[in-house]
């Protein structure tokens, strides 16, 4: 037995400056109608959460419920940084299959303020978040330019490669009417940027943005009684924590793990994200059509289709060069586009990586298609531990 | 030198900078920043976490630089300097530490260099560690 998507939707992301509970709104009414269903057959509903809209933020499963209009459904809220959409589907999908609903709706919903993420305000030194940036004024853009640094030394990537992942997601975006950016750039344009934390400048780095995302699962039961034909089957939902010692240097802490008593794990933590969906959908890489990753930046793209053992650590400027995760490519990652062309909206995410999968694997994903998709993975990673995957099938 | 940006994390003694972190009585996992109570093993039931220096020198994991001013509760200089940070592999403790870097430009960082433990002032007074040339 399955869990399957029998309806998705987006509201487009940008900086539309409108309250969240709108975007949510939009994208379940949208998810809804491609589900052929009403509100009120909905029997669950998750909120993925955010903190930084304050109280209803920290309710979100409520704060839509009530926008939708109160319907006596059984309800959660959940927050995982950017593995909320991701959890909430985790959420929901248990529960379907544990037989305690039919149908429910997951939906994520966010309006970004400009600039740098930052911590909730307030003197607060006992949050390791806020002390990054008190003692260090270490952003997230500062960990990707770690990462990114360091396989510049460890493999010979170039600037000119984390460019080239830009100019491969911006293209495939420009073919996405969700997308924020619908323009197509050029490597010159990337490396003309502002240098924002070296070695990553300001195109290699995806904005903040608004935006929603929405799905709606079903028993197979349900999809069968209700006339769905072929819909997308989640096979695997993943969410993991790090296994100690976790030896990546991890957003927002200090320091790894030591390795002083314990040897490193098998694999990393991102690499354990992935593996761990791989074996309860009891497939792997080589099964899969496309991805959709965490491209926060560009070159952390190049860490995660290492991760996701689309080939061996190092080797991913070797894919991308060659054009197989291009669109049209043996291997296609981030055929929606990305964070690159759509932004955080961190609680929307996840979900809206798993709106692409579906259209994907429906085969209505316009001109950005994948010919033949069948199997597609979506990873991200969510501050302080923890990490998500979805593979889903036809 | 003026109240530490935070207690308990690091210390200056006769004019050299030390990290304090926790080794474990039991298995001997050793933390950066400290820890109280449990030790952080899975497979350790350890609640005797003491408190130890750990190695001034390491080797550059990776390093950047913050080319506009971090957000609020850093406190940047007036004008604003690109603050340098580096991740910093202690073999000993097998461990990676994050720091701001003292009088180095990325441009005279590479992975692999060794750097060695100071202190300086954050924008506003208070002193935190920091990664310097040896």
């Amino acid at each position: 037995m399955s869990a399957v998507v029998l309806g998705a939707g987006m509201h487009p992301w940008g900086k539309w400056g409108r309250p969240f509970t709108e975007y949510g709104v939009a994208a379940a009414r949208a998810a809804l109608r491609d589900a052929d269903l009403a509100w009120t057959d909905v029997q669950y509903v998750v909120g993925a959460g955010t903190i930084r809209n304050g109280y209803p933020g920290f309710v979100a499963g409520a704060t839509f419920a009530q926008a939708m209009g109160w319907s006596g459904a059984r309800i959660a809220s959940c927050y995982a940084a950017c593995a909320s959409g991701a959890q909430a589907l985790d959420i929901a999908r248990t529960r379907i299959l544990a037989g305690l609903c039919d149908v429910a709706m997951v939906v994520g919903a966010d309006s970004t303020p400009k600039g740098f993420f930052k911590p909730v305000g307030g003197d607060r030194p006992d949050d390791p978040d806020w002390l990054r940036f008190r003692l260090l004024g270490a952003t997230n853009p500062a960990y990707f330019a770690l990462y990114a640094r360091r396989r510049m030394a460890l493999y010979g990537d170039t600037a000119e490669d984390f460019a080239a992942v830009k100019v491969k997601n911006a293209l495939a975006g420009s073919l996405n009417d969700n997308a924020r950016y619908r323009r197509t750039v050029t490597a010159g344009q990337v490396l003309d940027s502002p240098m924002v934390a070296d070695p990553l400048r300001l195109m290699d780095i995806c904005a903040t943005s608004d935006g929603a995302a929405a799905l709606v699962l079903a028993s197979e039961d349900f999809a069968r009684r209700h006339g769905a034909r072929g819909p997308v089957r989640l096979a695997a939902v993943s969410t993991v924590t790090p296994s100690f010692p976790d030896t990546v240097l991890g957003l927002p802490d200090f320091a790894t793990d030591s390795t002083a008593a314990v040897p490193p794990p098998e694999r990393t933590f991102r690499a354990s994200i992935a593996h761990a969906a791989y074996e309860e959908a009891g497939l792997g890489p080589g099964d899969l059509s496309f991805a959709e990753v965490y491209d926060l930046s560009t070159a952390l793209e190049l860490d995660w289709v290492e991760e996701i053992g689309l080939c061996p650590p190092g080797e991913a400027g070797k894919l991308l060069r060659a054009g197989d995760t291009s669109l049209g490519g043996r291997i296609p990652v981030n055929p929606s586009g990305g964070l690159a062309s759509f932004g955080e909206a961190v609680p929307a995410q996840a979900i809206a990586q798993v709106c692409e999968l579906t259209w994907q694997l429906r085969g209505r994903a316009g001109s950005r298609q994948i010919t033949g998709a069948r199997v597609g993975l979506a990873a991200n990673q969510g501050l302080f531990g923890h990490g998500s995957a979805i593979i889903a099938t036809t | 030198m003026d109240a530490p940006v935070i207690d308990g994390w690091f210390t200056v003694d006769g004019g050299t900078a030390h990290l304090l972190g926790t080794r474990c009585a039991d298995c001997r996992t050793v933390c950066f920043p400290p820890r109280t109570g449990f030790c952080p093993n899975p497979r350790c039931a350890g609640e005797n976490l003491a408190e130890t220096r750990l190695s001034r020198r390491g080797t550059v994991w990776s390093y950047t630089n913050a080319c506009y001013p971090p957000p609020t509760p850093f406190v940047a200089a007036e004008p604003y300097t690109p603050v340098t940070l580096a991740a910093v592999e202690l073999a000993e403790e097998g461990i990676v530490v994050l720091g701001q870097v003292k009088d180095l430009t990325v441009e005279e960082l590479h992975v692999g260099m060794e750097l060695e433990l100071t202190w300086g002032p954050l924008a506003d007074g208070p002193p935190v560690w920091m990664w310097g040339r040896p």
